[in-house]
């Protein structure tokens, strides 16, 4: 399995799913909970969707739509890193439509990984995948942090690159108003 | 949280400096996001050439992800294409090696040859 220390690696890694399927908009999920102990996590993405057999199939190592090379471990791994932490995991896709994969974890469970570099991991994505939008919502316990980067390019339009050093550090400086600390 | 305001002029300047530079994506630069490169610190490797075209100001630098791309024993894989040169692929590039790549290859135009997988 490969070593992911941190629960922001498998946002990283279901967007990727997402992006593979040709989807322009991801939604990302944190949902903090204190008082019920729950960390929970959603990716959607408007991409191709997956057929009913498919997503039944997919948390099996041994499917994969990659043709480079023959195992697909990201889901699996994320669905075993959820039960292995007292969590759940689920996944819902429809064909033409997207996919929604989504996990939760106990929050103060010990072999939980931390979120870690949540901003760092969102700056990427969004850089990286410039013909794709991110909405981000981030709850902790009531403080809600959101961030739509379709109201960002609509501001910056077709000329201006995610990657100018001065957007990167409006983007940087941006995504460090995500709630710090527990996860 | 920064206002849209202040993107709007962070804009206006951008275009400014676009205007005045003759070629806008001079450099490409492709880091592979698949499983195999986050399980092995892409996403550091990538912060790590975001932060440098922060620090050095590089606007004409165009930096995007894909996907495994077959060459998982060699990830993080970072791919550097100036200008109208071949595409070079740079394997096992963590932040610190992220760094020479820009100085060396990006600003100075050697690539690092100890580095290069094909």
């Amino acid at each position: 399995m490969p070593a992911f220390r941190e629960l922001s690696q498998h946002i990283s890694d279901i967007a990727e799913n997402g992006i593979k399927a040709g989807a322009n908009c991801i939604e990302i999920e944190v949902s903090e909970d204190s008082a019920q102990d729950l960390l929970s996590l959603i990716i959607r993405d408007n991409g191709s969707g997956m057929s009913p057999d498919m997503v039944a199939r997919v948390a099996d190592p041994w499917v994969t739509t990659r043709t480079t090379r023959k195992v697909g471990l990201g889901i699996p791994f994320f669905k075993q890193t959820a039960e292995m932490c007292g969590g759940t995991f689920t996944i819902t896709s429809e064909l033409g439509r997207g996919t929604s994969t989504g996990a939760t974890f106990k929050l103060h469970h010990i072999d939980r990984p931390p979120l870690g570099d949540l901003a760092g991991t969102l700056l990427c994505l969004i850089v990286g995948n410039p013909q794709v939008d991110f909405v981000l919502r981030y709850q902790r316990d009531g403080e809600v942090f959101e961030l739509d980067t379709r109201d960002i390019k609509a501001v910056l339009g077709e000329d201006v690159p995610l990657s100018d050093p001065e957007v990167l550090a409006y983007l940087r400086e941006t995504l460090q108003g995500l709630p710090q600390g527990v996860a | 949280m920064k206002s849209l305001e202040e993107l709007q002029k962070i804009k206006e300047r951008a275009l400014e400096r676009r205007r005045l530079s003759a070629e806008n994506a001079r450099v490409r630069i492709v880091v592979a996001m698949g499983t195999c490169g986050i399980a092995a610190g892409a996403r550091d490797t990538m912060k790590a050439l975001l932060d440098e075209i922060e620090r050095k100001q590089l606007a004409d630098v165009v930096v995007t992800q894909t996907g495994c791309i077959g060459l998982c024993e060699y990830e993080p894989i970072v791919q550097v294409k100036v200008g109208d040169e071949e595409m070079v692929t740079y394997g096992k590039i963590d932040a610190a090696r992220a760094g020479r790549i820009i100085e060396e290859h990006i600003v100075k135009g050697t690539p690092v040859a100890e580095w290069v997988v094909k």
